[in-house]
C-alpha cells in the first residue's frame, strides 16, 4: 500500500514540526515527560553528524588511494565502475541487518555499513576524474621528468578536484541521510524521531527528517566550499571561460 | 622504470587494503562465538516445541457463507512476527468463511496502524488491550486494568468514541519485561526488576528506539521503580535476544509470549515485574462500525472463533515457527487453523 495514504494532512504539520524542534512537547505515552526541543535535537544531531564525519572518513580511506591508483594506470575501468553501479543497488537497511546480526551492533556496525554505502560514488567519480585529465598535460609532466607519483600528485589529482570532489559530496549526502537508520544498531540519532512516532507524534517525524535534510544541506555546502578552494585557479578560469 | 617508481602508490593500496581486512577479522571476532549457540538454540526449541503443539481438534470448523462473498476485507497487522502472524490467521479465517480478503500486513507502529483503520485503507487489525489503553488512550500502565474483559470494555467505550470497535478479546496476553541472560541473573541476584535498585547503575539496558521514553518502558522503569542504567541504547526489536547473546546488553526489553523463553529456559530470564509498569494486554481484533455492520454477522464471529485456540503456548509456539524456524507468518497461521480444525 501506498505510505500516503496513511497520511491525513493535517497529521503533518510544519509549523507543528519547527515547534517541535525548537520547544518540549507532550506525549500520550511517556507518563508526562516532555520530549523533543532543541537540546534533545541537538544531541542527536551531534550523534548523526559524528557517526556520519566517521563513515565518510574511512570511506574516503579505502575509495580514494584506490580509485587514484588505478585511475592513474588506466586499469580496473570495468570494476571501478561496476563497483560503482553495484553499490548503488545495496539496500542499506537489509545490509546493516546482517552485519549487525554478524558482528553486533554499536557505532562500529553503523559506520561500516555506512562507508560502503559511501564507497561508490568516491570511487566512480575519482576514477572517471583521473581518466579524463587531458592525456597531453600528462605526456608533458612526464617529458619535464616528473616522477609517477609527481604526475598524479602535481597534474592528475588538481587536475580531477572537482569530479572527485563530486564523488564525495554526493557520499556525504547520502551518508548523512541514511545515518538515520542508526537508532535500529545502538546509536541514538535524529532517527529516533523518525522511528518513533508513537513517542514524538507526527511533528516529531517531520521534524527529525526537516533536521536531517538541513545536515545533509550543511555537508554539501561545507564540501562545495571546499571544493572551492581545491580547485586550481586555472581550471576554474577554463569552467568559466566554457 | 614505470613501474618501479609507481611503488609508493601500490605500497598506498596495499596498506588501505591490509586496513580494511583486519578491521573486518576483528570485528568478526566479537561476535564469532555466538552463531553457534544460535543455531543449537533454535534446533532445541523445534524439538521441544514440536511435542506439545497446538492441542488440535477444538476449533468449531469455519463455514463458508456464499452471501460474504461480495464483502471485501483487508486485514492489518503491526510490523513484528507475532503480529503478521495474528493476521493471517484473521485474514485466512475470514477467507475461509467466504470473505473476499486481502492482507496488508507489517504496517508500521500501533499510531501507524490505528490510522489505516480509521482512513479505510485496512479493515482491522490486532492490537494489544493494553497498548491501546496506554498508547491511545493516555492511561496510565497503572491504571490499565489486570483484567482482560475490564481492560477490552473500557478500551472499546473509547474505540467507540471514533467510530471503531474492538472485538472481545483473545485468551493470550502479552506484555513488555526486562530479560537478561540467566548467568546474569544470578550474578546479581535478580529475581524481580526491583532487585535491580543498586546494581542498575552497572548494567545497560537495550530496547527498541521507542522505549527511552515510553513510560511502559525506560521512562517507567527511571520513574516508577527510580532505576537509573549505564546505559540505554536503541536496537530493532528483531535484535532483543542477539543482544544479550552477544554481551552486548546486561539486559534486554523482550515479550512475554517470547518462544526463546520457554524453549531457552535456561539462558534466558525474564525479571518479575513487581511494581506493574508493563501492563499486560490482551488481543482485541480492531474495526470500524461501519465495515462490521457491511461485513455482518461472520466477521465477528468468525475472529471470534479462531482466536478461541490463541493460548499462552499455542502463540508461543507460533512465534517459534515464524522466529526460530523461519516459517513465513503464514504458513505458521495455515498449520494453526488446520491443526486446532477450523479449516479441513
Amino acid at each position: 500500500m501506498s505510505l500516503f495514504s496513511l497520511l491525513p494532512p493535517a497529521a503533518y504539520s510544519f509549523g507543528g514540526a519547527l515547534e517541535f524542534i525548537f520547544s518540549k512537547q507532550t506525549s500520550n505515552v511517556t507518563g508526562g515527560n516532555k520530549v523533543g526541543g532543541i537540546d534533545q535535537v541537538l544531541e542527536l544531531a551531534a550523534a548523526q553528524i559524528e557517526v556520519s564525519v566517521l563513515a565518510l572518513l574511512l570511506a574516503l580511506l579505502i575509495a580514494l588511494p584506490v580509485a587514484l591508483y588505478f585511475g592513474h594506470r588506466g586499469v580496473g575501468e570495468l570494476v571501478a565502475v561496476g563497483i560503482g553501479n553495484a553499490g548503488r543497488a545495496v539496500p542499506e537497511l537489509a545490509l546493516v541487518a546482517l552485519v549487525a546480526l554478524v558482528i553486533g551492533v554499536g557505532t562500529g556496525t553503523l559506520v561500516l555499513v555506512l562507508a560502503v554505502l559511501g564507497i561508490p560514488p568516491i570511487l566512480t567519480n575519482t576514477f572517471v576524474g583521473i581518466r579524463q585529465v587531458d592525456r597531453a598535460s600528462v605526456d608533458a609532466a612526464r617529458g619535464a621528468g616528473m616522477t609517477e607519483l609527481e604526475v598524479l600528485r602535481k597534474v592528475e589529482l588538481p587536475l580531477a578536484v572537482p569530479s572527485i570532489m563530486q564523488g564525495i559530496r554526493g557520499s556525504a549526502v547520502n551518508i548523512v541521510a541514511t545515518a538515520t537508520i542508526a537508532p535500529l544498531v545502538g546509536v541514538a540519532t535524529l532517527g529516533e524521531f523518525i522511528l518513533g512516532e508513537n513517542v514524538y507524534g507526527a511533528d516529531g517525524v517531520l521534524a527529525g527528517a526537516i533536521v536531517v535534510a538541513v545536515l545533509a544541506l550543511l555537508f554539501e555546502f561545507g564540501l562545495a566550499a571546499l571544493q572551492r578552494r581545491l580547485t586550481p585557479k586555472g581550471l576554474k578560469l577554463q569552467q568559466a571561460s566554457e | 622504470m614505470r613501474f618501479t617508481k609507481t611503488r609508493p602508490l601500490t605500497a598506498l593500496a596495499l596498506l588501505v587494503a591490509a586496513l580494511a581486512l583486519a578491521v573486518g577479522f576483528s570485528a568478526c571476532g566479537g561476535g564469532g562465538d555466538t552463531t553457534g549457540g544460535e543455531e543449537t538454540a533454535a534446533e532445541t526449541s523445534s524439538e521441544e516445541t514440536t511435542g506439545g503443539e497446538e492441542e488440535g481438534g477444538e476449533g468449531e470448523a469455519i463455514q463458508s457463507n456464499p452471501a460474504n462473498a461480495k464483502v471485501s476485507l483487508t486485514i492489518g497487522s503491526k510490523n513484528f512476527p507475532e503480529q503478521e502472524i495474528l493476521g493471517e490467521i484473521y485474514a485466512q479465517a475470514l477467507s475461509a468463511a467466504g470473505y473476499k480478503v486481502k492482507s496488508d500486513l507489517s504496517l508500521g507502529s500501533e499510531t501507524v496502524a490505528l490510522k489505516a483503520v480509521e482512513s479505510g485503507a485496512v479493515s482491522g487489525y490486532p492490537e494489544y488491550a493494553s497498548t491501546a489503553l496506554t498508547s491511545f488512550f493516555g492511561l496510565e500502565p497503572e491504571e490499565v486494568p489486570s483484567d482482560a474483559t475490564e481492560a477490552w470494555e473500557k478500551a472499546n467505550a473509547e474505540f467507540e468514541k471514533k467510530g471503531l470497535e474492538a472485538f472481545e478479546p483473545t485468551p493470550v496476553a502479552s506484555a513488555n519485561a526486562v530479560g537478561t541472560l540467566k548467568s546474569t541473573a544470578e550474578k546479581y541476584g535478580l529475581k524481580d526488576v526491583s532487585d535491580l535498585e543498586g546494581v542498575s547503575e552497572k548494567l545497560t539496558l537495550y530496547g527498541s528506539p521507542e522505549c527511552r521514553e515510553r513510560i511502559d518502558c525506560l521512562a517507567g522503569l527511571e520513574k516508577l521503580y527510580g532505576l537509573k542504567f549505564k546505559q540505554f541504547k536503541p536496537v530493532d526489536i528483531s535484535l532483543r535476544y542477539k543482544v544479550l547473546e552477544n554481551h552486548q546488553a546486561d539486559l534486554s526489553i523482550l515479550f512475554t509470549t517470547d518462544p526463546q523463553l520457554s524453549a531457552e529456559k535456561n539462558k534466558f530470564v525474564i525479571l518479575e515485574d513487581d511494581k506493574h509498569v508493563f501492563p499486560a494486554g490482551n488481543v482485541i481484533f480492531v474495526t470500524k462500525k461501519s465495515t462490521a455492520e457491511k461485513a455482518g454477522p461472520d466477521y465477528e464471529g468468525t475472529i471470534l472463533n479462531v482466536q478461541k485456540g490463541l493460548t499462552l503456548p499455542v502463540v508461543q509456539e507460533l512465534d517459534a515457527r515464524v522466529e526460530l524456524e523461519k516459517q513465513t507468518p503464514k504458513e505458521a497461521a495455515a498449520a494453526y487453523l488446520e491443526a486446532a480444525g477450523y479449516v479441513e
